[in-house]
């Protein structure tokens, strides 16, 4: 021991703690950049294959074109993004308002004890494979609809797309419901206070404070939507369909294919690669992924415009 | 004063001499009855009120309030005076608070709370059956102890109660007066699009009370309106507590003694287990209470 001994060690160098923090600094930006690379080399991948594909098909006339027929060559995205869209429009119909009022119901009606029956239930309806809702769709949901007039085809848009709506109804409700939960009860109160009912306190205070986060969970629950496959797959078949501007309900009678099921429809039909049919996928892929990229922009913004903060 | 009126379900209209009466505020506080059903019981209530004290416009009798097992008030008797400053006072726990938010039936929100005794309002039981909380809160407002606007507009905040009572004529008059007369008016006119989160704390509290306010009910309850307040904030709450007195009748929580002896006329101390230990003038509170208790709590001895 020399005199410095005398001083209280303020390096820390003895420890090793520097070096350990600087560890864990690196190794948990390790873990959050991984979610980073993963994306970009998603897109890099797709873009890569992509390209390929372009050489083969007109950019031009793969956005613009209004029939998929890969046997004859035929590669209009129009189509499969008809039946996307279908399929993500009605899905929303059916899951926004029954998923937002279950989350109203949960979070500002429901005593203790129903919360803790609910809340599990919808986990459990959240957990289930989508293999048995297409199912369900394509064994009783069709010919239920069918069996109140419908004319609908064994295979059709309409069954599917509600069945992809009751699938999401979960996530909207409960990331709906967390949401809610989170404005503060002294808001509440001051309506109360106010002689406001609990109607008025739910629409008027706690879904406005609570906006950003409700819209949040129905963008994430439609882009769920968007790329859900296998109720898709099972239920609608695999005749990609243009939308019928003179009747524009017809297509959801009848078969479709989404742009999801097409890409399935190419992996399975050329497993080996090298078609332009194969490489149809990653085009189709990337046009999904600008799709949701588009959807999420446009709900951050609409979240922010809306958004009542409370403090 | 309206002494002798059958007053639950008009009394608005006798009563209050502000302009802002409008349509709801005739609405008995039993709304699902018929017409005839309430008057009737309109007839019996005056003749009650004749041998209750004249201006008393809320009456405990023997109330007890449980938290499941816990009891956290126990037979309290007051008698609170129309449009007087009724302020209340005790340690943390005593239950001050508590039977602050039983006249309003605020402690109907909470699962485990159970309220037995008589509350009257205008002689009328406010935990009767066939009394609704919403229409009872609607003739009583309420300022808690955390400011707690809405994240919405100055005007859209003090505009709330007016709308849920369903008052749609002549909304940005009553919201101008109720900021009058919360002192605030000069401070925001130009602003009333701004958010009421953007305030500061004391103006934000101020806020809270137009709100209260705009709706003219007949009574404000408030819990510790001023403790999350700094001193100068807090005295510009306290002048507005007196002068809203004029017209309302104020009950207010507080820790503060000193605001208690400054702005109130009477005084009802809570002692530990949720005892009502003393309740009289202010004044006598302060310089000769009857109880030793309550002059070992007030000088500082205990609590």
């Amino acid at each position: 021991m020399n005199d410095d001994s005398i001083h209280a060690d303020l390096t820390g160098s003895a420890t090793g703690r520097i070096a350990k923090e600087r560890l864990y600094h690196w190794l948990l930006f390790g873990c959050a950049a991984v979610t980073v690379f993963v994306t970009v080399s998603i897109v890099l991948t797709l873009a890569a294959d992509a390209i390929t594909f372009f050489e083969d098909v007109e950019l031009f006339s793969f956005l613009t074109g209004t029939e998929w027929e890969s046997r004859r060559g035929e590669y209009g995205v129009l189509p499969l993004v008809n039946a996307t869209l279908t399929v993500t429009l009605i899905s929303a119909v059916v899951a926004i308002p029954i998923g937002t009022a279950a989350a109203v119901y949960l979070s500002e009606y429901a005593s203790d004890r129903m919360r803790s029956i609910l809340k599990p239930a919808l986990e459990i309806l959240a957990g289930i494979p989508t293999v048995v809702y297409g199912y369900l769709a394509l064994v009783y949901l069709t010919p239920w609809l069918r069996a109140t007039g419908l004319e609908l085809n064994l295979f059709n848009l309409l069954s599917a797309s509600i069945m992809v709506g009751i699938l999401i109804v979960p996530m909207v409700s409960s990331l709906s419901e967390d949401a809610m939960s989170a404005v503060p009860d002294e808001l509440r109160q001051a309506g109360y206070g106010l002689g406001a009912t609990k109607y008025e306190v739910s629409t008027g205070i706690v879904i406005p404070a609570a906006v950003s986060g409700i819209f949040s969970s129905y963008i994430l629950a439609l882009s769920r939507a968007i790329g859900e496959t296998m109720i898709v797959v099972m239920a609608a078949g695999a005749q990609a369909r243009m939308f019928d501007t003179a009747n524009p309900f017809a297509h959801l009678f009848q078969s479709g294919q989404t742009m999801t099921a097409a890409m399935v429809h190419a992996v399975t039909s050329d497993a080996v690669g090298g078609t332009p049919e194969f490489y149809s996928m990653f085009a189709i892929g990337l046009t999904l992924f600008f799709i949701t990229f588009a959807m999420n922009l446009l709900s951050n913004r609409i979240a922010t415009r809306y958004r009542e903060e409370y403090q | 004063m309206n002494f002798g009126l059958p007053t639950l379900t008009n009394t608005a209209n006798t009563s209050t001499a502000n302009s802002a009466t409008n349509d709801e505020s005739t609405t008995p506080l039993e709304r699902d009855r018929p017409a005839d059903g309430s008057s009737s019981t309109d007839a019996g209530r005056s003749s009650t009120r004749a041998t209750t004290e004249t201006d008393t416009i809320i009456e405990a009798r023997g109330v007890d309030v449980y938290y499941d097992a816990d009891q956290a008030l126990q037979s309290v008797d007051i008698e609170i005076p129309e449009r007087q400053v009724t302020a209340m006072i005790g340690p943390s726990g005593c239950g001050k608070s508590t039977f602050l938010r039983s006249i309003n039936r605020m402690n109907d929100l909470i699962d485990i709370a159970r309220v037995e005794g008589e509350l009257r309002f205008h002689g009328k039981n406010v935990y009767d059956e066939d009394v609704d909380p919403v229409a009872l809160r609607r003739k009583i407002g309420m300022v808690f102890q955390k400011p707690n606007p809405f994240p919405k507009s100055i005007r859209d905040n003090v505009a709330y109660g007016l709308e849920v009572q369903g008052t749609t004529d002549d909304i940005d008059e009553r919201v101008e007066r109720a900021l009058k007369n919360a002192a605030l008016w000069d401070e925001v006119r130009d602003q009333l699009d701004k958010s009421g989160l953007e305030l500061s704390g004391g103006q934000q509290q101020r806020l809270c009370i137009a709100r209260a306010i705009a709706t003219d009910p007949e009574v404000i309850l408030m819990d510790e309106p001023a403790s999350a307040l700094d001193p100068v904030a807090t005295s510009k709450i306290e002048d507005l507590i007196e002068e809203l007195a004029e017209e309302y009748t104020v009950v207010i929580v507080t820790h503060n003694m000193q605001q208690a002896a400054r702005i109130s006329d009477k005084t009802a101390v809570f002692l530990t287990g949720g005892e009502l230990v003393e309740f009289g003038e202010t004044e006598k509170i302060f310089e000769n209470p009857d109880h030793d208790r309550v002059e070992d709590y007030i000088t500082g001895k205990f609590g």
